[in-house]
C-alpha cells in the first residue's frame, strides 16, 4: 500500500536530511505507528506520502502509484484515496458537524443525494450521532477529533494518515479515539500513525516503526513504544 | 460540480471581502471607463476625418487689386494666366478630382451667407474679395503637388489646404486620447496589482478551507474557480458601470449637448459605442481573471 525505496528528502535550509534513505513498506490492512521524538522525520515521512513534499532522492509508491511519476494534476485523485487527521483538528468553525463533514464531499463534487446518504453513517461509525448540528466550538476536543476522523473516513479511503491525533487529548479520551483508529482499521483501512504517546502503543501492540536524526531505527511487528532509556 | 456549492462559495467570499470587492469594483469602473473613452475620442476622430477628408479642398486664390506677396506684383491676375492655371489643374487629373472656379461675385456671396448676421458685411464688397480655383484631390495626402506647382507662380496670390487646419485639431484630439489612453494604462495597472493584493488576503483568509479542500482531493481547479469568479463578477460590475457612463456620455452629453451645438461636424454613432462596450468587458473580466489566476497558482498550490 505504501512503499519507501531508499527515500531521503533534504531540505534546503538545512544540512542535515529530515528523512534520511529509508526503505519501509507497509501492507493493505495495516495499522502502524510511527514512533520517535520530535524532528526524527515522522511528520516529513506522512507529508512524502501525501506528495505534499517530493523527496530528494529515492522512490515513493501509495496506492499503487509512483509518486515521483505522478502529474500535478492528478494529485487531488491520489489524495482522494487517503483521510488525514491532525493534532490540532483542523475543523471550520462556521460550520456545523454534518456540514464539515459534508464539505469535504461537496468540494470534490459529489451529488447531495450521496452526502445525504453517507453524512448519517459515518456520523455513527466515529458515535456522533445527535450532535450533528453542533459547532466545533460546542464540542470536547475528544468530539472535535471524532468528526476530523469522520471527515477523512467519510469518503473511504484506502489509507488514513494521523499526525498525532491524540496530541490534544488526555489519557481517557485518547483512549476512545484510538478505539475509533481500531474500529476503522478492521474496516479495511491502512492506518499510519505518528504519535509520542508510549502509553498508547505500549497497549495496542501494533506494527511500529521507529525514526531518530531521519533514521528508520527499528521495524518491529507487534511493538511497544521504545526500549528503556 | 456542484453550482450551488461554488455559488454560495463566491457569494460568501464577496460578502467577507466587501470592502475589497468595492475597492475593485471603482478602480475597474474608473480605468475602463478612461480606456472607453479614449477609444471613443479616437472613434470619433476617424468620424470626423471621413466627413471632413471628404469635404476639405485645395483653395488657390489668385491676386486682386490688393495684393501684396512678390507673385502678384503684376497686379490683378490676367485672363491669360487664370486659363493657363486652369488647364494646369486639369492636366493633374486624376489627382485632381474636382475643379471648381469662385468668382468675385460668388466668393461675395458666400461670404454673406456665412456671415449673414454681422454688420461686417456691409463693409465689404465683392471687388475686395479674391476670385479662387477650389480643388477637391483624390488623395487629399497628396496636397503638395498642388500646392508646389502653384504657389509663387504669377497671378497666385496663395495656395491653402483646409485640411492642414483639420490636422491640427486632429492632432489636438489625438493628444487628447492618447493622454486619456495613457491614464487608462495606469490605471488598469492599478487595478491589476489591486486584484493581485485583493486575491491575496482572500486567498489568506480562507487559507483554513482551501487546505482542508487540498487535504480531501479537491481539484484545483474547484478550489481556484470561486477565487477566480469574485474576481470576474468584481470585475464584471466596474465594467458594467463604465459601460453605462460611455452610454451615458453617448445619450446625453454627445446626442444632446454637443451635437445640437456643433452641427457642422458629425459625431460618432451608436455602432461606435457597441464595438467599445464589449471591449471594456472583455478587457476587465479577462485582466481581472488573468491576475486571479497568477496570483492564486502562487498562494493555492497543490
Amino acid at each position: 500500500m505504501i512503499l519507501f525505496n531508499s527515500v531521503s528528502k533534504l531540505y534546503t535550509s538545512q544540512e542535515r536530511p529530515a528523512v534520511d534513505n529509508i526503505s519501509m513498506e507497509i501492507e493493505k490492512g495495516e495499522f502502524v505507528f510511527l514512533v520517535g521524538p520530535s524532528g526524527s522525520g515522522k511528520s516529513t515521512c506522512l507529508r512524502l506520502v501525501l506528495r505534499e513534499e517530493r523527496p530528494t532522492s529515492g522512490s515513493i509508491w501509495v496506492a499503487g502509484k509512483d509518486l515521483g511519476r505522478l502529474s500535478n494534476w492528478k494529485i487531488p485523485q491520489l489524495r482522494r484515496q487517503i483521510g488525514t487527521v491532525f493534532q490540532d483538528f483542523r475543523l471550520l468553525p462556521t460550520k456545523s458537524v454534518r456540514e464539515n463533514i459534508a464539505f469535504a464531499l461537496e468540494v470534490i463534487g459529489k451529488p447531495k443525494s450521496h452526502i445525504k446518504k453517507v453524512v448519517p453513517e459515518v456520523l455513527e461509525v466515529v458515535g456522533l450521532e445527535g450532535k450533528e448540528d453542533r459547532r466545533p466550538d460546542e464540542l470536547s476536543g475528544g468530539e472535535q477529533q471524532r468528526v476530523a476522523i469522520a471527515r477523512a473516513f467519510v469518503n473511504r479511503p484506502t489509507i488514513l494518515i494521523a499526525d498525532e491525533p491524540t496530541g490534544n487529548l488526555d489519557p481517557a479520551t485518547s483512549v476512545g479515539i484510538m478505539k475509533l483508529l481500531d474500529r476503522i482499521n478492521k474496516l479495511g483501512t491502512t492506518v499510519v500513525m505518528s504519535t509520542h504517546d508510549s502509553a498508547i502503543v505500549d497497549q495496542m501492540r501494533r506494527r511500529v516503526i521507529e525514526l531518530e536524526n531521519g533514521h528508520l531505527v527499528r521495524d518491529q511487528t507487534r511493538g511497544v513504544y521504545g526500549y528503556v532509556r | 460540480m456542484r453550482a450551488t456549492f461554488v455559488a454560495e462559495e463566491v457569494g460568501a467570499g464577496l460578502r467577507r471581502n466587501l470592502t475589497m470587492t468595492l475597492a475593485v469594483i471603482i478602480t475597474v469602473a474608473v480605468s475602463l471607463g478612461l480606456f472607453g473613452a479614449s477609444l471613443l475620442v479616437r472613434a470619433q476622430v476617424d468620424t470626423m476625418k471621413d466627413f471632413w477628408y471628404d469635404k476639405v479642398e485645395v483653395s488657390i486664390f489668385l491676386c486682386g487689386e490688393n495684393s501684396d506677396v512678390p507673385s502678384c506684383a503684376g497686379g490683378t491676375v490676367t485672363r491669360a494666366q487664370r486659363d493657363q492655371i486652369e488647364s494646369d489643374l486639369e492636366s493633374l487629373r486624376p489627382l485632381v478630382d474636382e475643379i471648381y472656379y469662385e468668382s468675385k461675385e460668388e466668393a461675395f456671396e458666400r461670404f454673406k451667407e456665412q456671415f449673414a448676421n454681422s454688420p461686417i458685411v456691409e463693409n465689404v464688397s465683392a471687388d475686395a474679395l479674391p476670385e479662387s480655383f477650389r480643388v477637391k484631390l483624390t488623395d487629399p495626402e497628396k496636397y503638395d503637388v498642388v500646392a508646389s506647382a502653384f504657389a509663387g507662380r504669377p497671378g497666385v496670390e496663395q495656395v491653402n489646404d483646409q485640411r492642414a487646419i483639420l490636422d491640427r485639431f486632429f492632432r489636438l484630439l489625438g493628444g487628447l486620447q492618447a493622454i486619456a489612453l495613457a491614464i487608462a494604462i495606469a490605471m488598469l495597472v492599478v487595478t491589476v496589482l489591486l486584484i493581485v493584493n485583493t486575491m491575496r488576503v482572500a486567498a489568506f483568509s480562507r487559507r483554513r478551507e482551501t487546505g482542508i479542500m487540498r487535504l480531501v482531493g479537491a481539484s484545483n481547479f474547484y478550489i481556484q474557480l470561486p477565487f477566480l469568479l469574485e474576481a470576474a463578477i468584481a470585475a464584471g460590475i466596474g465594467a458594467i458601470f463604465a459601460i453605462g457612463t460611455l452610454i451615458f456620455t453617448k445619450m446625453f452629453l454627445i446626442d444632446q449637448v454637443l451635437a445640437p451645438s456643433f452641427q457642422f461636424t458629425a459625431f460618432v454613432g451608436w455602432e461606435s459605442v457597441f464595438t467599445i462596450a464589449p471591449i471594456m468587458l472583455l478587457t476587465g473580466i479577462g485582466l481581472a481573471g488573468l491576475a486571479a489566476f497568477f496570483t492564486l497558482r502562487k498562494y493555492l498550490r497543490v
